[in-house]
């Protein structure tokens, strides 16, 4: 019993230790996605700081620097759960490309043990870029952090990792079912969510039929969670409301999105689209 | 110097008394593309013996990858089955998956990653060690004649031949008790192409792999395999030694079987509209 879970750990291990190759190997790549990722939240930062100039009215610095953290807090939250759906979401798409997916699809490795390897490494590189992007934010705008609660932060960080890998494992699907424009739609997904969850503003300024949505993103409560735990340092019982819709994403897309993509393996293999497009 | 092929970890997995390698009976695969419905494996039965290497001769075409494919389970036969060592490849996948490795036309590596990376790799998803990994690779690499100094360069930066040979170190490392390989010198240059054959030869004498090649060249199947099939449209037409298929056709060359069994020469029984 041990010793297979010791197995399983060791098989998901080979896809931790193959994506970090990848990314030293395709370096370059990683820089310019950290740069894009510093400079959007930079920019983002800086419509903070320039509210009273651009607003014309008279506005405090307690209100700006709130209203600063307000948008920091959510472009880097986002990153954060961006990362992890896309490079789960990916997880078909990029072998397609490099041309591996048979040898994967191939190997005595069972694809729960698969997936969560790739969680693993999406994991390390989500928590890596999120880190550089607040310090290299904090290099150039006052980033108060004094009352931030930081456990409360990393449970709703936890909880919305989750949330994003079930969701991530079932888009992942998308390209095996439509070889040509699956990965496609995972973006559109994604940018959907981007819209409603409330990254950047409150969802009540959204028409009621965003708002709707906004209601079944997990995005939206891990967001605004993380701004009542990171701004006015809110506990977990506090956050409670914010955990709960989250974690039950999480809990149902995880083993619902398993079980897509399973059986959209299993069709893959049926009508030959695992490697093959058309 | 012999290179292990032995089952790695005598388990339940690999300890079997059966004395078929393949079963595999009533193949069928169809194929839907743009509302066309093309038969690519026809009602195919085959078994493979123990030790034996079994070669799949064909045109392009003719379904040799999809009848690797469905046997390597990354395609699910229409009808029929397949069993590997007395497991089922459908209900038994995972188990079959551990007894068997395959080697396509194409290399399929991550290309940015060096030989050496792609293989410890590919031993981890097999349960074998890194440092075993890199040291039978590195003493298979050497008997197929690569420059050992080169299996930490990229891969894209490898010639074909290489990357082929990398190929064929990764499918032995993980020691398959069935070994699949899809035309695995198809596009390499002569000398390649002789040192993969001789590799697979040796191996022949010195162990009791079981191999299914497939291959569109009539020397290389007459060169390596025990027994051959011939696919034509699907279709197994033919099967037997050379000997037994030539004496069966009353022809003096394999080529010539081929010719009587598909009415086909064999370079010109290429599928016409094939798409890559
Ligand atoms: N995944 C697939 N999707 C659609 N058609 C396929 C697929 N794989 C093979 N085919 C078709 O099946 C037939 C047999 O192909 P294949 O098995 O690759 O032949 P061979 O390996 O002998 O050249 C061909 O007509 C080919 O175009
Ligand atoms: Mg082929």
């Amino acid at each position: 019993m041990i010793s297979a879970l010791n197995g399983q750990i060791g098989l998901a291990y080979a896809f931790v230790e193959r994506e970090i190759a990848l990314s030293k190997r395709y370096w370059a790549w990683e820089i310019v996605w950290l740069v894009y990722g510093i400079v959007t939240s930079l920019s983002v930062a800086y419509i903070g700081l320039a509210a009273p100039a651009i607003s014309g009215g008279q506005v405090d610095e307690a209100a700006v620097s709130h209203f600063v953290l307000y948008l920091l807090v959510g472009t880097i939250a986002w990153r954060f759960l961006g990362i992890i759906f896309e490079n789960i979401g990916e997880v078909i798409a990029w072998e397609r490309w490099e041309g591996t997916i048979e040898y994967t699809f191939m190997s005595p490795v069972p694809r729960l043990t698969h997936l969560l390897g790739m969680c693993g490494a999406t994991l390390v590189r989500s928590v890596t870029f999120s880190i550089a992007i607040l310090a290299a934010v904090a290099l150039f705008v006052p980033v108060d952090l004094s009352k931030a609660n930081a456990l409360s932060a990393v449970v709703l960080l936890a909880v919305g990792a989750l949330a994003f890998i079930g969701l991530g494992i079932a888009s992942a699907s998308f390209p095996l079912m439509w070889t040509e424009k699956g990965l496609q739609m995972a973006y559109i997904v994604q940018a959907v969510v981007l819209l409603v969850s409330g990254v950047y503003y409150p969802v009540e300024v959204l028409p009621g039929w965003m708002q709707l949505l906004a209601t079944i993103s997990p995005a939206t409560y891990v967001i605004r969670g993380m701004r009542a735990a990171l701004m006015d340092g809110a506990d977990l019982a506090t956050l409670w409301p914010e955990i709960w819709p989250a974690l039950i994403v999480g809990v149902l897309s995880i083993p619902l999105g398993l079980r897509l993509f399973i059986a959209v393996e299993r069709y893959a293999k049926r009508t030959g689209r695992l490697k093959r497009s058309g | 110097m012999a290179i292990e092929i032995a089952p790695r970890r005598p388990g339940p997995q690999v300890t079997t008394h059966s004395r078929d390698a393949l079963v595999a009976t009533a193949v069928t695969k169809h194929f839907r593309t743009d509302n066309k419905t093309r038969r690519a494996v026809d009602d195919v039965s085959l078994r493979v013996g123990r030790g034996e290497i079994y070669g799949l001769l064909g045109a392009n075409g003719s379904g040799k990858s999809t009848l690797i494919r469905v046997f390597s389970t990354l395609l699910i036969p229409d009808a029929g089955d397949v069993r590997v060592f007395d497991r089922d490849v459908q209900a038994d996948e995972l188990a079959v998956k551990r007894l068997i490795n395959r080697v396509s036309v194409e290399a399929s590596f991550f290309k940015k990653l060096s030989a050496i990376e792609n293989l410890v790799y590919a031993g981890r998803l097999y349960g074998v060690a890194p440092d075993e990994a890199k040291r039978k690779a590195l003493a298979i690499l050497r008997r197929l004649g690569v420059d050992v100094e080169r299996v930490n360069e990229p891969l894209e930066k490898l010639s074909r031949g290489m990357q082929q040979k990398v190929a064929i170190a990764r499918a032995f490392l993980t020691a398959p008790m069935l070994l699949l390989l899809d035309e695995p010198t198809t596009g390499l240059d002569i000398r390649s192409k002789r040192e993969v054959q001789t590799f697979i030869r040796d191996l022949r004498i010195e162990h009791d792999a079981t191999i299914v090649l497939t291959t569109h060249d009539l020397d290389e199947a007459e060169r390596l395999s025990d027994r051959i099939g011939i696919l034509h449209e699907g279709r197994l037409v033919a099967e037997g030694t050379t000997d037994e298929l030539r004496a069966r056709y009353g022809a003096a060359a394999l080529e010539d079987v081929f010719m009587t069994a598909t009415g086909k020469r064999l370079d010109e029984a290429d599928e016409p509209e094939r798409a890559k």
